[in-house]
């Protein structure tokens, strides 16, 4: 204690002390300010979904088709054709995402040029701007054919799945620990055994969070369905047929002059925006969990 | 997510050599193999069949109006006459704004969270802009056209015309009529739509330095702020321009966002308050009204793979500035 009182008899005010601490004192009010900012935005945008799209949200919405407005339509094939999409390219993204994931992590040295030109292809594609997806479907699978198809818009939201499934398998995979996989091989296993049955086995989980991540991103997808999908008004199950879905209609609607199309368009995305968040908080539940 | 985590047991199992000794290889195997490098490769060819078609697509158009294609300050339809200087223009300047407001509400808020809230608040409010961040885009966009929009339109283009409208310099940046839509309404949404991502990584970021640092530099008598700034900044500073390039990347491929309230008007300006279009929603809104061999749709496809570059770009720029030669 006499130290300390030693060391403050000749204490003056040091200036750089003041100036650190009133710098301190700005940048806290800084932070706080950006925090409070960004809080209060994010939470506009959800009370202004919620207020609007729970005013237009009713049984209605979700159990009639589309029509002209007016009539008391609603997006029931819009969700359905929704669905039906995102499932099939789901369908489709899982194997190919689950087969490059495990060529990159178990086949895929350092060493191995092919990989990790892969690896960095699967990168670049996570990244490409979503319509471009949409105009080189439209090329492939559209315009060759002179119509538009569900089917062409399930594949271009694949190609948008793909990538994100590739990521976390790989990294899943390479978590699981090599002597794991040399107990296998040690039992007699052949390569492929082990890969499956236990890598994969053991990834369980973090591979299923890469797929419903996966699910979330493409489900919310606009852009590369405007090209392939296209819309539809009425009911359609064809995959050779243009498909609704529901965020192409909420654009469609969304911009419309008619009261009650803008009403469909809010609770559509009402419906899109829990559709994804509940997928994102499951897997977080889930993650906590495992 | 996993993306900075998981590099590091493969550098430990590439080194033990384990993985890759293909030296028992029976029938099966080499199926399985021989499947999922098919799989790979098809990875592979997707990508490039994407960029040689958008290539081959905007060919047209290059030949025409050659490479200076990307500077012609047209786009006119009616006269066949295209250029992507416009859209470009839209494109970059919009992105800009969009990160010029986004980073410091990034930076800011994963400060507060990382230094300053108390854990259980920063968990919420963590998850919560994690969260946000897998908002699909539309919901901004719907957002942005019926809050942003008016708001801009009624308060802040008067305001600004009312106050600034003398003042040169600034006068040139706020001219055009209170429409509410154009460059900085777009920055904006973009700003809302990549702060909650930026935020997020910035945070993940900031958490992974080691205790033991902050410690230290606190046990020093260092405030928050220079422990923020001089320690946790410098140690994180390749993971932060990640995030801000990761976020610049998908503000400049960003559709349904910008083309609800950009206006899409081709034009080129200085005022950041008239209605301007962006390659993205240019594309969106021109596409399905172009025939089929025209040379509109091929300039269209020209610009597609103009922004291809563009996204590639900062992709490669982010990895460089990692330092990240994986």
């Amino acid at each position: 204690m006499s130290e300390t009182t030693v060391s403050t008899n000749g204490w003056k005010p040091n200036p750089r002390a003041a100036r650190r601490r009133s710098a301190d004192h700005l940048a806290t009010a800084f932070g706080m300010v950006m925090a409070g900012i960004l809080v209060l935005v994010l939470a506009s945008i959800l009370w202004t979904l919620l207020s609007r799209g729970l005013a237009g949200l009713s049984a209605a919405a979700i159990m009639k088709p589309m029509g002209p407005p007016g009539s008391s339509s609603g997006l029931a094939n819009a969700i359905v054709g929704s669905l039906i999409q995102t499932f099939l390219a789901l369908l489709m993204a899982t194997p190919l995402g689950l087969g490059c994931g495990i060529y990159l992590s178990e086949y895929g040295a350092k060493t191995n040029r092919f990989a990790s030109c892969v690896r960095f292809v699967s990168d670049v594609l996570m990244s490409v701007p979503s319509i471009l997806v949409g105009l080189f479907v439209y090329q492939v699978m559209v315009a060759p054919f002179g119509h538009f198809s569900a089917l062409a818009g399930s594949v271009a939201l694949a190609i948008l799945a793909v990538p994100i499934i590739v990521r976390t398998t790989e990294d899943m995979l390479r978590l699981v620990p090599t002597s794991m996989r040399e107990a296998g091989a040690a039992l007699g296993a052949t390569r492929w055994r082990v890969t499956l049955s236990l890598c994969l086995r053991s990834a369980k989980t973090g591979v299923l969070t890469g797929i419903l991540l996966a699910l979330a991103r493409v489900s919310g997808e606009t852009a590369p369905l405007l090209f392939t999908s296209l819309g539809n008004q009425n009911w359609s199950f064809s995959l050779n047929r243009p498909m609704a879905s529901l965020p192409v209609t909420i654009y469609q609607y969304a911009g419309a002059s008619y009261e009650d199309w803008v009403q469909l368009a809010w609770a559509g995305a009402l419906l899109v925006t829990m559709g994804v968040l509940a997928i994102n908080i499951a897997v977080r539940v889930s993650a906590r969990r495992g | 997510m996993t993306l900075a985590t998981a590099t590091q047991p493969t550098e430990a199992r590439d080194k033990a050599g384990v993985s890759h000794s293909g030296s028992r290889r029976s029938g099966p195997d080499t199926a399985f193999h021989l499947l999922v490098a098919a799989s790979a490769l098809l990875v592979l060819v997707v990508l490039g069949g994407l960029v040689v078609l958008m290539g081959v697509g905007g060919s047209q158009a290059f030949r025409t109006f050659g490479l200076g294609f990307a500077f012609r300050n047209v786009w006119n339809p009616v006269a066949d006459q295209y250029g992507a200087w416009a859209p470009l223009f839209g494109t970059i300047v919009s992105t800009l704004i969009g990160v010029i407001i986004a980073l410091p509400l990034a930076f800011g808020t994963a400060f507060w969270l990382t230094a300053m809230a108390p854990p259980r608040i920063a968990a919420i409010v963590g998850t919560a802009v994690q969260l946000l961040a897998a908002v699909p885009s539309i919901i901004f966009g719907m957002w942005g056209f019926f809050t942003i929009v008016p708001f801009m339109a009624r308060t802040v283009q008067p305001f600004l015309t009312h106050h600034f409208k003398h003042v040169p310099g600034i006068r040139f940046i706020i001219h055009g009529a209170p429409f509410g839509t154009g460059l900085m309404t777009a920055g904006l949404v973009l700003a809302v739509m990549i702060a909650p991502f930026m935020t997020a990584v910035m945070r993940d970021v900031f958490a992974a330095m080691p205790n033991m640092l902050r410690e230290s530099a606190y046990g020093l008598g260092a405030t928050r702020w220079d422990v923020m700034w001089k320690v946790v900044v410098p140690w994180s500073r390749s993971g932060m321009i990640g995030a801000i390039v990761l976020g610049m990347g998908r503000a400049l491929g960003e559709t349904m966002a910008v083309t609800f309230v950009i206006g899409n008007v081709t034009a080129v300006g200085w005022s950041l308050f008239a209605p301007r279009s962006t390659v993205a929603s240019l594309i969106a809104l021109q596409f399905p009204e172009s025939p089929a061999g025209s040379l509109r749709l091929s300039s269209l496809l020209a610009l597609g793979f103009i922004l291809m570059l563009l996204s590639f770009a900062s992709l490669a720029l982010a990895r460089m500035l990692r330092g990240d030669t994986k």
